[in-house]
């Protein structure tokens, strides 16, 4: 492999790993906190990748590309991850909440619940068939001495990590972040310092899904939309969320990045069959359960009676 | 219309099987699992094989259908059962995935998304089986519901049954007394898997024929409905389950307004059975089965 065959499959990982992480940070927030896998997050991604859809073409018409398109498909993003916030807040409130004090066994099942409540009433509503979200620029793609870029992966690229460093920013600098911190170590003694555990709570189901409906958008543009679009593409997620260490922010950004790397050098040097391509992330997940269960960044943590 | 009611009652029975598979599991265990469609698959596809390929009865091909699910169950469940119960909910639920995937690429041996056709009828004592003459085929599946239902009730009051109970309550208290979790998880992982594997045998006898589509995710969920919808940890209960579900994903065809309601009604109401289920009644309609160990027996000896 030359060096710039190297580079050319560095890039395309790095992309792909983007969208993983910026898909994972929802899964980890919400573990982090209430210790529980939100299974519906796959489906709101794909929520806000219909929604990202409906706008952009809304806004846009006619319009050949040029800046408008480019302006509408990020006020599209933005209407998107604006309401997958609120639906991810409006779901935490019906389902999850009532269910914080259950057994640990139904919050799980809820979520299943809403995750098939969602993609179904999708499919019912939109239909069946997959949508094509157009590029709102030139995709024309760029070379750099032999190393082919798109100008969707630098957006993919640029995204995601401004995305990222407000998000860590948010957790590590403000008042909120903070509470966020403490309720994710001690719910119970967060709320003896005053903290509003259920506003944080919240707080952490928008922020997730509203980072999620990015990642669904990001995706859209390469892969369609279609009500099923969530499930696998949020199970590879949740995958780079365990590898990181589940409940980690910075090891989900690692995670993501890691599998995206995994699975395009997996097709493209270890001959791993495209069909098989899913099957990658599965392969990783039992591995680093066996090997190192609370992830590469993760604390182990003691059961305590 | 008659001939419609026992086809529901035949794909209960074969649901129930799965239901109880997934009632040791979960009911008793207290592990998500969400593979019972890939156990169900693995049991069909080596039926199926083992029937058009190499000639076997169905009832010798049964056993393997059941071992071979089992082995699975224990490849799965080793690695996964010793963490924490979340991740086995993911690792099954990939594992249900690459299931399907597997038997929609490997030609050689499942002839791909076209799947397996003209699978010969069971035979018993020279008596053909048919699945077009329902009631013979219900008789039979009634059996093996009977049978089943008869084992993991013996079972779940047996020590491997209280140990799963009292794992699922606390898992520190039940390995501070001698229990070995581990141990008894992998138990009812390997059953549930075994007795999903059965059931798919029998799935692939009736429809003489498999194709990888059958085996969905949307299996899994609506098997797991079952469940909560009957009782967790009530064995009679995911009978019902199976029953009421059955009924539900036959209802537009049952009153002939498959045209009027959307395909996605099954599914959606799935998703809120779940949900609803689990925040006003999450002990099922018939709740848990409290096993009295001791006291009917003192009392009998009482009267005498």
């Amino acid at each position: 492999m030359g060096i710039s065959e190297f580079f050319q499959h560095l890039m395309n990982g790095l992309t792909l790993g983007g969208i993983y992480a910026l898909i994972a940070l929802g899964y980890t927030m919400v573990y982090g906190i209430l210790k529980f896998i939100n299974f519906a997050h796959g489906d709101i991604l794909m929520v806000g990748a219909y929604i990202g859809l409906f706008v952009f073409d809304g806004l846009r018409g006619d319009a050949p590309l040029g800046t408008w398109t480019f302006v509408s498909f990020f006020i599209a993003m933005l209407v998107s991850m604006v309401s997958c916030g609120l639906l991810g807040m409006a779901i935490e409130r019906i389902a999850y909440k009532p269910l914080r004090k259950a057994t640990r066994l139904a919050p799980l099942l809820s979520a299943i619940g809403v995750s098939f409540i969602l993609s179904n009433s999708a499919a019912w509503v939109f239909g069946t068939q997959s949508r094509k979200l157009n590029y709102p620029f030139d995709n024309t793609p760029i070379s750099f001495g032999g190393v082919v870029i798109t100008p969707h992966q630098i957006l993919i690229l640029v995204v995601s990590v401004i995305m990222m460093v407000t998000l860590k920013l948010f957790v590590d600098r403000t008042r909120m972040g903070k509470a966020m911190r403490a309720t994710s170590l001690d719910q119970d003694t967060a709320m003896l310092m005053g903290i509003n555990v259920n506003k944080v709570i919240s707080m952490t189901f928008a922020i997730g899904s509203a980072l999620a409906a990015v990642g669904g958008i990001l995706i859209a543009l390469d892969y369609k939309v279609y009500p099923t679009m969530g499930t696998m593409t949020g199970l590879k997620a949740f995958v780079a969320a365990v590898v990181g260490g589940i409940g980690n922010i910075s090891g989900a950004m690692f995670g993501g990045i890691l599998l995206g790397l995994l699975e395009t050098f997996g097709v493209a040097v270890f001959g791993i069959p495209t069909g098989l391509k899913d099957t990658i992330a599965f392969g990783v997940l039992i591995l680093i359960l066996l090997i190192k269960p609370e992830g590469l960044f993760g604390k182990v943590e003691k059961e305590k009676v | 219309m008659f001939n419609f009611f026992l086809l529901i009652l035949i794909y209960s029975g074969i649901y129930a099987l799965m239901a109880i598979g997934q009632n040791v599991i979960t009911g008793y265990g207290g592990m998500l699992s969400l593979c019972q469609a890939g156990f169900f698959a693995i049991g069909s596809y080596a039926t199926a094989i083992l029937a058009t390929q190499f000639g076997w009865s169905f009832w010798a091909t049964l056993p393997v259908a059941a071992l071979l699910s089992a082995v699975f169950g224990l490849l799965i469940g080793l690695p996964t059962l010793r963490l924490k119960g979340d991740y086995l909910a993911i690792a099954t639920l990939g594992f249900g995935e690459i299931v399907r995937n597997v038997l929609n690429n490997w030609d050689s041996l499942t002839n791909g998304p076209m799947g397996i056709q003209k699978i010969p009828m069971p035979d018993l004592f020279g008596f053909t089986i048919n699945p077009y003459r329902k009631y013979a085929f219900l008789v039979m599946i009634i059996i093996f519901v009977i049978i089943a239902y008869y084992l993991f009730q013996r079972l779940a009051r047996s020590r491997m049954g209280r140990a799963l109970t009292a794992v699922r309550e606390d898992e520190i208290a039940a390995q501070s007394m001698g229990i070995n979790i581990t141990k008894y998880k992998v138990y009812a992982f390997v059953l549930g898997a075994a007795v999903a594997g059965i059931a798919g045998s029998l799935q692939a006898v009736f429809s003489l024929s498999v194709t990888p589509g059958t085996y969905t995710f949307m299996v899994s969920v609506m098997v797991l409905c079952m469940v909560v919808l009957g009782g967790m940890g009530n064995f009679k209960a995911a009978i019902l389950g199976a029953f009421i579900i059955q009924l539900i994903s036959y209802f537009p065809q049952l009153t002939g307004l498959s045209s009027v309601i959307p395909p996605q009604f099954k599914q959606i109401l799935f998703g809120l059975i779940l949900v609803v289920m689990m925040i006003w009644r999450p002990q099922g309609l018939l709740g848990r089965e409290e096993h009295t160990y001791g006291k009917k027996h003192a009392q009998k000896r009482g009267s005498k």
